[in-house]
């Protein structure tokens, strides 16, 4: 009998476990649902998850994006430094978004919650969002250090005991240029881990438990050895990897040692370039975050997120170094770098398991912030008109990059998980109008398997005024890398209408008349692009994504005049290659 | 003679038929013909009139809903279809939102557009968010389309311009230009298929409306002459996805709105019980082969939701599909049924679906060569089904193969038993059912406190009691004739239409004379629908407005008065979205200013109101005889113990049995868990209670 026991204890401790995943996920709806910022609730750049009284997390909402996943499992812990669980109490709420105890940039709000059972604190619920505007310079690369990049908020209490903190909000309010906005996502927030703790102490009830500690201990154990037998299927070695971005001043070379231990994967970031004077550094928790994303895509990507699954990966930072920014170094658009590292995780393990990992893609997301109206154009220029005040964030992206059996994926977020907003709700908010979003020809790198296709978006203000964008873009000097023969993705672009070619990072002003044309990159394809399926090669030929010419000149294929594949040509030019 | 009245539901596998005459019901099942699934539909109606004894003339009324349109997409067997849209967006069905559905997963596959990239034809053309024309259409490069459109053999056109829904002149004008120089091809208008924001929904809608536009036109066409040849002249209404009736006009012009019909019809089954027994709110679970549904249900009538995703790649992934933005019922599809299969995941988790062994091979317990243990391999190895009297013993049950395949599969890799491994089996599917359901809940704003779960379909009744314990509900009932609950459900379905535009504006600069002239266009459009095929009878109008605090992402539906709005209204409809998000999200945001998005009109037929049945004086309830006692392993405790086994069609009213207990039928068993007391009522369904 005593084996049955135990055996059902098991399947119960299983069942639990599915339910914890479940209640983290609940919370992250009721965040989507009810958030105020764009980012949020049509973009979802969130995550939500539920930690053990150690600041260990247990399990975190599928919902989300990576760059959240292990920077706020970190920072819990220092929630807890400043408040001990002892001095928590019902209706408490934490928040910070200070970027080096949370996801790593001011436009990030972080806030913990504790849930109480029967009286007695049993857990803690935490959630990260990105928020539309949180005062300073906003969302770009411009400031010099993190004082010009927004209102830095302490880890505080943003709720005492059920009672809003009114002189928190107040500064909140005034500091920002979308007060209502800000203040209904922090709101939400605070909902979202209420919901969540109303969840699991029914969850309690039901499975009559007092504590969360045995089930944590059975997550953790069970994610640690999975992880471990994972990645016991990797080649043991040393493996290397670089990649650039176009950087602010200059370009930036982000290197990894990468090696596969018995019961670790330790990367180290030596021979990465030093800080930049510009908000495109990296705090360490960040780093760490999309190192982890990476390498977790390709050796463990069933494996749900908790602190066990996550600890055997390892990075060891230099000081000084572009990843490893300390305070008070400008960290606005860490993620034009920070998106990079999947890429080189990636490159790296390649060398382990050629079979599992994709070529290099866009990337880096093409956020362009836009601003008009009297913050760029002044209160008056003479006569001529100003567009009304706005400012708003779209999320773009080029394509991802070829992968072992299938093409990239055309225009589509990765490693970001976030979601673009229709056209038609953009211009609903503000009054630019984009002239062109559609797939960029000849973009995507050739290859046996090709690079996902950029795209193209050309955006104006109504009646053509002047407007600004505060750009953050990357993989205009450094196109995206093919593997195995694979060729580049095509490089992005960032020009004027007018033919003025703008710079990758910065505030720039678009004048009157003229329109922010936008090319992103294409992911790079993978293998020798001659041994290509033909017939994938007419059809991308047909569908306007690939040029004829480029059908012939790097695919080695010849079509006929009705866009068919010319079988005998065909063969005679791939003999002569 | 009295009138009759007929309900034809095809599925995938069975075409299922019901007719009511007189308060009499007669039902038939024959297989789907899928080249021409009227000659199915044909057959049973033969079959059907012959056993009810009615002539075809007798029949005054004939209800159809049918899954064809929702098939034809996810086989990709529409008709050649191309796409004519603004310069400069001609990828904004194949961009979507640019996301992935699966984080971690490198190898996903993004649905194929409907429509390929050569297909999508871009004309100069544009207007801004309040349709102001800044760029005229170039109406030289529309007919400048025409000989490629002719040379591709493009059977259906679908028109889908930027902020068309706010002023539709430029797809009129590319409609009419179409018109003329090819008049025989059909084409969706995006300002006609679905006039609401957002792009991606409003272009996917259309696109998919012209897919299906030509064969499901021709197919109801020849349905029509084959039942007038029959001798059935009463006209035809089809079954939306929005749980109304319409026309066979309506429904050739916008075919898309009957995709689900069939699940619709489940829901309405269940909304019909409910109202029957006086349920105010329920819980429709429906448990099939392989999957299962649940949908909500208040006041008796079933949720509704505006947007809906078809032909999923990623199994039952949300955002692996094609959007739909129609009025749907809103239901969650789990990949959970009896055929759903288990493994044990790398973290020597149990997990079970949405891998399916179907209907062949089916569960290894069905010996025709399934290797894996599904649902119902664990369900027969606890002891919950006799081998041989499963689906009214038309399929023998091998218990030898079901536990084999449980050890190999499951218990093996835990160290579990085959029962113990069941045990895991049956807990994690009703667990994943429940979270399922609880999130969906959540989403929706509600809760489970007080709600009755309404279970049928071969494995609803199995799992209703441990669905119910999880979720919370402590109530169940089990109606009768649930094997063709959705045909039933046509016959309940009122005649409606919905109709849904968007106009936006905020609460601060609320335009009533605006608002009141386009609810009045709304409500005329309805009507004119309804109209048809209402035959003089009494109608009510709902009107609701989805808005949402200024700047947040999901608007809730407020429900406004039916009356010509004054500016007096404007706090009243205030005072109620305060209401609807406090009921939503706890905690209102002082200060902030509320949008409008959109409005939707909704005319219907009055549902007859129907008495609950009468209770008896407790004293009158006997306890049910059972016909013998089988050993059930139940899944809460592990514990082993005889249950007892009733026969459903020897149950009389007003019986009551106590749980734990098994009562069979042909379609399916109710399991009664330890804790439940079950009492057959005045209709013949079995309410399960469980105890305080």
């Amino acid at each position: 009998m005593s084996h049955e026991t135990n055996a059902l204890a098991q399947i119960h401790r299983q069942i639990m476990w599915n339910r914890l995943i479940a209640v983290v996920e609940e919370q992250a709806q009721i965040m989507i649902r009810t958030a105020f910022s764009t980012t949020v609730r049509e973009a979802g750049d969130l995550s939500a998850g539920i930690f053990d009284l150690d600041g260990r997390m247990m399990a975190q909402a599928v919902t989300g994006t990576p760059g959240h996943v292990n920077s706020m499992a970190e920072s819990v812990g220092h929630f807890l430094q400043k408040f001990p669980i002892n001095t928590m109490r019902p209706g408490d709420h934490y928040i910070t978004n200070d970027p080096w105890l949370g996801t790593g940039h001011l436009h990030d709000l972080t806030v913990v919650t504790p849930a109480f059972h029967r009286g007695v604190i049993v857990g803690l619920f935490a959630n990260t969002a990105h928020v539309i505007d949180i005062g300073g310079l906003g969302m770009g690369p411009e400031g010099r250090s993190v004082f010009e990049e927004g209102m830095y908020i302490p880890i505080v209490k943003c709720f005492d005991q059920g009672k809003p903190n009114e002189t928190f909000f107040d500064f909140m309010r005034a500091g920002s240029r979308l007060p209502v906005e800000l203040e209904g996502d922090i709101y939400s927030l605070c909902a979202c881990n209420d919901a969540g703790a109303r969840r699991l102490v029914e969850m309690m009830d039901e499975f009559e438990m007092t504590s969360l500690q045995p089930l944590a201990q059975f997550i953790f154990d069970s994610s640690y050895r999975a992880t471990l037998a994972e990645i016991a299927r990797i080649p043991r070695g040393t493996y290397t990897g670089e990649i650039y971005s176009d950087g602010y001043e200059e370009p930036v070379r982000l290197a990894a040692s990468m090696e596969i231990l018995e019961d670790r994967i330790e990367v180290d970031f030596a021979g990465t370039s030093g800080l930049s004077s510009r908000g495109i550094n990296v705090p360490p928790a960040y780093c760490r975050a999309y190192s982890c994303f990476g390498i977790k895509c390709v050796v463990a990507p069933e494996i749900p997120n908790n602190w066990a699954s996550l600890a055997p990966f390892r990075m060891k930072i230099p000081e000084g170094c572009i990843l490893n920014a300390p305070r008070p170094y400008p960290v606005s658009v860490r993620h034009v770098i920070g998106h990079l590292l999947p890429d080189l995780m990636m490159g790296c393990l390649h060398q382990a398991v050629p079979e599992r990992v994709t070529a290099e893609g866009a990337s880096a997301l093409w956020n362009p912030p836009l601003r008009g109206g009297g913050a760029v154009s002044g209160q008056s220029r003479g006569n001529k008109p100003v567009i009304a005040d706005f400012e708003i964030i779209t999320f773009n992206s080029g394509g991802t990059g070829a992968r072992p059996t299938l093409d990239g994926l055309n225009a589509t977020a990765f490693p970001s998980g976030v979601r673009t907003m229709p056209v038609e709700a953009t211009e609903n908010v503000a009054p630019v109008i984009l002239w062109r979003k559609e797939l960029k020809p000849d973009s995507g790198g050739a290859g046996r398997t090709r690079g996902g296709v950029g795209q193209i978006m050309e955006i104006a203000t109504k009646g053509d005024l002047e407007f600004a964008v505060n750009a953050t873009f990357d993989r205009v000097a450094h196109a995206p890398k093919g593997r195995e023969s694979g060729l580049e993705g095509a490089a992005g672009r960032v020009t004027q209408k007018s033919g003025k070619t703008l710079r990758t990072k910065g505030f720039q002003v678009i004048p009157d008349g003229d329109r922010l044309i936008l090319e992103l990159p294409g992911g790079a394809g993978m293998g020798d692009p001659t041994t290509r399926d033909p017939a994938l090669v007419a059809r991308d030929v047909r569908d306007g994504l690939v040029s004829a010419a480029n059908a012939r000149a790097l695919y080695k294929v010849a079509l006929t005049d009705a866009l068919a594949v010319d079988e005998p040509e065909t063969t005679r030019i791939r003999l002569h290659t | 003679m009295q009138s009759a009245r007929l309900a034809v539901d095809i599925g995938g596998t069975f075409t299922d038929l019901a007719l009511e005459q007189g308060g009499r019901r007669t039902t038939a099942k024959v297989l789907t013909t899928p080249a021409a699934p009227e000659q199915g539909v044909m057959e049973g109606f033969q079959t059907i009139i012959r056993a009810a004894g009615v002539a075809p003339s007798d029949i005054e009324l004939i209800i159809h809903g049918t899954t064809l349109a929702t098939n034809a997409v996810i086989e990709r067997k529409g008709a050649r279809t191309a796409l004519i849209t603004t310069e400069g967006f001609r990828d904004v069905i194949a961009m979507g939102n640019e996301s992935r559905y699966d984080q971690y997963d490198l190898n996903i596959v993004l649905p194929e557009p409907l429509v390929p990239r050569y297909l999508r034809l871009p004309v100069p053309e544009r207007l801004d968010n309040t349709g102001k024309v800044l760029r005229p259409l170039d109406e030289a490069a529309v007919l400048a389309l025409i000989p490629l459109l002719k040379q591709e053999n493009v059977e259906s056109i679908a028109v889908g311009l930027l902020h068309a829904f706010v002023n539709p002149v430029h797809e009129r004008r590319i409609q009419a230009i179409l018109r003329q120089e090819l008049p025989d091809v059909p084409v969706s208008l995006s300002s006609e298929v679905s006039p609401e924001m957002r792009e991606w929904e409003r272009f996917s809608t259309t696109v998919a409306n012209a897919y299906v536009q030509p064969m499901m036109a021709r197919y109801l066409r020849r349905l029509e002459s084959d039942l007038h040849a029959a001798g059935a002249t009463a006209p035809l209404f089809l079954m939306m996805s929005g749980g109304g009736l319409t026309t066979i006009e309506t429904a050739c012009r916008f075919p898309i709105r009957l995709v689900e019909s069939g699940p619709a019809g489940g829901a309405i089954f269940s909304a019909h019980i409910a109202r029957e027994c006086g349920l105010d709110s329920v819980l429709s679970f429906d448990m099939g082969g392989t999957t299962a549904k649940v949908c909500l249900i208040d006041g008796y009538k079933p949720q509704t939701a505006r947007t809906f995703e078809v032909a999923r790649v990623g199994r039952f992934r949300k955002g692996s599909g094609l959007p739909l933005r129609i009025p749907v019922i809103e239901m969650v599809e789990i990949g959970a049924g009896g055929g759903s299969i288990a493994h044990v995941d790398t973290m020597g988790r149990i997990g079970v679906g949405p891998e399916s062994a179907g209907a062949d091979p089916g569960p290894a317990c069905y010996g025709r060569g399934g290797m894996h243990p599904a649902v119902t391999d664990a369900n027969l190895s606890l002891g919950r089904y006799d081998p041989s009297r499963f689906a009214g013993g038309s399929i023998k049950l091998d218990a030898g193969a079901a536990r084999d395949a449980l050890l190999a599969d499951v218990g093996a890799k835990l160290g579990l038993t085959a029962e113990l491994a069941a045990l895991g089996v049956v807990e994690m599917v009703d667990e994943n059912m429940a979270n399922a359901a609880r999130v969906h809940a959540i989403e929706s704003g509600k809760t489970y406190e007080g709600r009755t779960l309404i279970a049928f379909g071969g494995g609803g009744p199995v799992h209703a009691c441990r669905v119910a314990e999880k979720v919370g509900i402590n109530r169940v009932l089990v109606p009768s004739g649930a094997g063709v609950g959705s045909a039933i459900g046509f016959l309940r379905a009122p005649v409606g239409y919905e109709v849904v535009r968007s106009l936006y504006q905020r609460f601060s600069t609320f335009d009533v004379a605006a608002v009141n002239d386009l609810l009045e266009d709304m409500r005329s459009e309805a009507e004119a629908a309804v109209e048809k095929g209402s035959f003089g009878a009494p109608t009510v109008e709902t009107r609701t407005a989805y808005m949402r605090y200024v700047g947040q992402g999901h608007e809730i539906p407020v429900p406004l008065p039916n009356q010509v709005l004054g500016v007096e209204d404007i706090a009243l409809i205030r005072e109620r979205y305060d209401e609807q998000y406090a009921r939503f999200f706890d905690r209102p945001v002082p200060g902030s200013d509320v949008e409008i998005m959109s409005y939707a009109v909704v005319v219907t037929t009055v549902t007859a109101e129907v008495e609950p049945p009468p209770r008896p004086d407790s004293l009158f309830t006997t306890e049910a005889t059972p016909v013998r006692t089988q050993l059930v392993r139940d899944t809460t405790t592990g514990a082993v113990s005889p249950w007892a086994i009733y026969d459903r069609a020897s149950l009389v009213p007003w019986v009551t049995i106590a749980g734990p207990a098994i009562v069979t039928e042909d379609e399916t068993s109710t399991l009664i868990g330890p804790g439940w007391t079950a009492m057959v009522n005045g209709l013949g369904y079995i309410e399960l209670t469980r105890d305080a």
